[in-house]
């Protein structure tokens, strides 16, 4: 970096925006509602977001309690059963998760990090979440229509997705496809905001390297998601024409109830192709931006630089192309060529380094820290565990060999829920109770937030771990009933009696947080502007929770990175980004 | 999937040339002071909705990338039977290279300031793109009417859903087109119309590239042309 040497800089131009590029709410309506500014939009997605969760998790207290106790709900039938598992998959990566993070904390955070008053599209912004919005409402009117929502498991692999005997063929499949469809339509609107905004609206001295890691992590992870949705598009549009014109994009020549049908020739493999060139990418989608808030988050809360910040955005960068070139291995059981396999076998490896990159890099920011176990700080180093553990059984089912008899057991189940359902939890958690109080001005209750956290960790830990143990033992996934399977001991049961349990307590607890995000919205302690004494530019706004156009009449200007903390000498444990440097401040600069 | 696959690592290389720009390898940490941007060192930064359009048409790339990669996976297959061509592709071919040449001609005008051609070349590439997709679908029932449906083999449904895709896309170019026709009827500047019909331009020759690229899959010239690539790889 070409550095102005300080004395040579007398007067540092504020980098104004002139007023009439700014969207101003002129009415209630455009106020909170059709509003076209990040900040509303971003609590718009993740209200949304966390509420059609709620739905998924609901979802997965009946399947548990199918699982844990056969028999007793008979107003579980296999059919439901199976519908369950599809839309509990489906909303949770999809409509929770990816709209959560990029939707949600990209919206919020993207502008206010990198310094900036506003995204630079905002009306397409604004079109994004009501696109995203109605996405979502399609989804969830699949529960009402005749059939009920598709069955098909959330990968929707044809044939069965769309032959009869599969629960939802009538109206479900056609629905879910819809939904997918118009939910990345709205993606891509939102996505290109997120990417330029990063490229363009950066303020003064904001270069790429003094941008906080949750930039960096949700950055990257919209990129890929840019490119790689198409493909999930691609796959529902060919999919929906199956299914509704009677091509045969997908379909072989099968008999169906003694009939031939009218497809013939379509590839199956085909759809597995295009879905998992889409569905792998999706993981790091939602790791990504996770890895950057819990860099963040790690490093506010242990008052230390984060340990090798060069290596970490290398790694984000590393990550996010690999992730392209893995797909297949989730497709070792679909037939392949055997070199085939070694090759998704070797780059699907070759991930775990930059992977493990990132975790070294946290545990060293941690070490010889000042770490205050805050709740975001408990979460983030939840996450580390969880990811870890994920990330260690992914070694074994990225392995052929060793996957080809752990296909579709729970071992994968666990393993998927460890990687990209609770530790991208985790993250989630950790970053709302951490920039709630930017949000809001009030701080969330914090013996609430303990209780949530350790009821959600030890419970997580009490309903997964003991999965991996069902998995090697044999125990299938999606299956309705294991009833006498030979092989399968009896005490397998007692165990997913207990982990059924555990999946309700886990549940319950989610309604103290909700309880917790209301009432502090009122109740909560007066938060200020910079509870954390953190160093990035969403702490120094002018107002919090921050105005409209974010910064008062002039942009922050940057002159340092985003991890200043405990810096030997300095008056405070942390520096401000847009703190001048001692030497500046004597000429009187802006302060 | 190699063709989305080569799609993707172009990308790549394009990401990597533009990361390799941007100092990864500085060392943020001993870095304190202003540090000079690169935005702002270049005094030609492109405005944000150009970057918008960029990253929009490698978007859409990649959605043809994967279209191709599925035609091509497809028809290896045994019930493959190929459509013929109807003439009437290159008559249309021919008419959205008008289009693209009569939107180049309004950009060059605009930036001569030079109210007469931005217009001409507007309502005539708006015309002709116009013209292009009446073309498509006549085409379409052309084959519709020799019995080429949709449903009755692959090779037809792919056809179909191919001409579609990028008639989709231009309808959406003709909606920012039509937008850009009504600000110069209501007599904006010329110089506020610049980045509208510059933005119109680019993206009609992204997509009457990538008809070309789809015209040589749908006609076959490109298995010739893979053909020769995989005999100089083995």
């Amino acid at each position: 970096m070409v550095d102005i040497p300080i004395d040579e800089v007398r007067d540092i131009p504020p980098a104004e925006v002139a007023d009439v590029e700014l969207y101003h709410p002129r009415s209630w309506w455009t106020r909170y509602v059709f509003c076209q500014d990040a900040k509303v939009i971003a609590v718009q997605y993740s209200i949304t977001a966390m509420a059609i969760g709620l739905v998924a998790l609901v979802l997965s207290w009946l399947m548990r309690l199918q699982l844990g106790f056969p028999g007793t709900f008979s107003f579980i039938d296999p059919s439901q059963y199976l519908q369950f598992i599809t839309m509990h998959g489906m909303i949770m990566v999809i409509y929770l998760l990816t709209a959560l993070f990029l939707g949600g904390f990209g919206n919020y955070l993207i502008p206010l990090m990198v310094g900036a008053r506003d995204m630079v599209f905002p009306y397409v912004n604004m079109l994004s979440y009501w696109v995203y919005l109605l996405a979502v409402i399609v989804l969830a009117a699949t529960f009402f229509v005749p059939g009920g929502p598709t069955g098909a498991g959330w990968t929707l692999y044809p044939p069965q997705a769309i032959l009869s005997g599969t629960p939802g063929q009538d109206w479900g499949i056609v629905l879910m496809l819809a939904s997918l469809i118009l939910f990345i339509i709205g993606f891509t609107m939102g996505g290109l905001n997120y990417v330029v905004t990063v490229l363009q609206a950066r303020t003064r001295g904001m270069t790429l390297m003094r941008m906080p890691l949750t930039v960096w992590g949700i950055f990257t992870a919209t990129v890929m998601a840019l490119l790689a949705f198409p493909a999930l598009f691609v796959a529902s549009v060919m999919l929906l024409l199956d299914r509704l014109l009677g091509t045969s994009f997908f379909m072989p020549t099968l008999v169906e109830m003694g009939q031939l049908t009218k497809y013939g020739g379509g590839s199956p493999i085909l759809f597995q192709h295009l879905f998992w060139f889409f569905g792998h990418p999706e993981v790091y989608i939602v790791a990504l931006p996770a890895f950057g808030i819990i860099s963040d988050l790690i490093s506010v809360h242990a008052r230390k630089n984060i340990f090798g910040y060069r290596m970490m955005v290398w790694a984000i960068v590393a990550i996010g192309a690999l992730s392209f070139v893995v797909w297949a291995h989730h497709m070792y059981v679909s037939g392949m060529h055997p070199y085939f396999g070694f090759f998704f076998a070797t780059t699907t490896l070759i991930i775990a380094i930059p992977t493990a990159i990132k975790v070294y890099n946290w545990v060293l920011t941690l070490w010889r820290g000042d770490i205050h176990l805050t709740v975001p700080m408990l979460y983030a180093l939840a996450f580390i565990i969880t990811f870890v553990n994920g990330g260690l059984t992914g070694l074994f089912l990225g392995n052929v060999v060793v996957d080809v008899p752990l296909s579709d057991t729970m071992f994968v189940v666990a393993h998927f829920h460890m990687v990209m359902g609770i530790a991208p939890i985790m993250a989630v958690f950790g970053g709302i109770y951490h920039w709630y109080p930017k949000v809001t001005g009030r701080m969330l209750n914090e013996a609430l937030g303990k209780f949530h956290f350790w009821v959600t960790f030890l419970g997580a830990y009490a309903i997964f771990f003991p999965m991996h143990y069902l998995g090697l033992l044999g125990v299938p996934r999606r299956y309705h009933d294991i009833g006498d399977t030979a092989f399968i001991p009896a005490s397998a049961h007692d165990l997913n009696a207990f982990m059924s349990v555990a999946a309700l307590i886990v549940g319950f607890a989610q309604l103290v947080f909700v309880f917790n995000m209301i009432w502090s919205l009122t109740k909560g302690k007066e938060a200020g502007g910079n509870p954390w004494g953190a160093t990035s530019l969403e702490w120094q706004t002018p107002e919090t929770p921050p105005g409209h156009g974010n910064w008062g009449k002039e942009l922050p200007i940057v002159y340092r990175w985003a991890y200043d903390y405990s810096v030997p000498g300095a008056k405070r444990d942390f520096v401000p980004q847009n703190e001048p440097p001692a030497g500046l401040l004597a000429q009187g600069a802006h302060p | 999937m190699s063709a989305v696959v080569l799609y993707m690592a172009g990308l790549a290389a394009i990401a990597g040339w533009w990361l390799s720009q941007q100092r990864l390898a500085s060392k943020p940490w001993l870095e304190e002071g202003l540090a000079a941007d690169l935005r702002e060192e270049s005094l030609s930064s492109p405005p944000a909705a150009k970057v918008g359009l960029g990253v929009f048409l490698a978007v859409a790339g990649a959605l043809f990338a994967l279209l191709i990669s599925a035609y091509s996976m497809r028809t290896n297959m045994a019930d493959w039977r190929s459509l013929p061509v109807p003439r009437l592709l290159w008559v249309n071919t021919g008419v959205l290279v008008i289009s693209s040449i009569a939107l180049h001609w309004a950009y060059m005008a605009v930036r001569r300031n030079d109210l007469d051609n931005v217009i001409v070349g507007l309502v005539v590439g708006g015309a002709s793109a116009v013209t292009f997709l009446i073309g498509q679908l006549l085409v379409w029932h052309q084959l519709d009417v020799s019995g080429y449906f949709l449903a009755k083999n692959p090779a037809n449904a792919f056809f179909y859903l191919i001409t579609a895709t990028h008639g989709l896309h231009l309808i959406g170019g003709l909606v920012a087109l039509g937008r850009t026709i009504a600000k110069v009827w209501r007599g904006v500047e010329l110089i506020r119309l610049r980045l509208s019909v510059e933005l119109c331009a680019i993206y009609w020759h992204f997509l009457l590239l990538v008809w070309l690229v789809l015209l040589g899959l749908l006609t076959g010239w490109t298995d010739d042309f893979v053909n020769i690539c995989r005999q100089l790889l083995t």
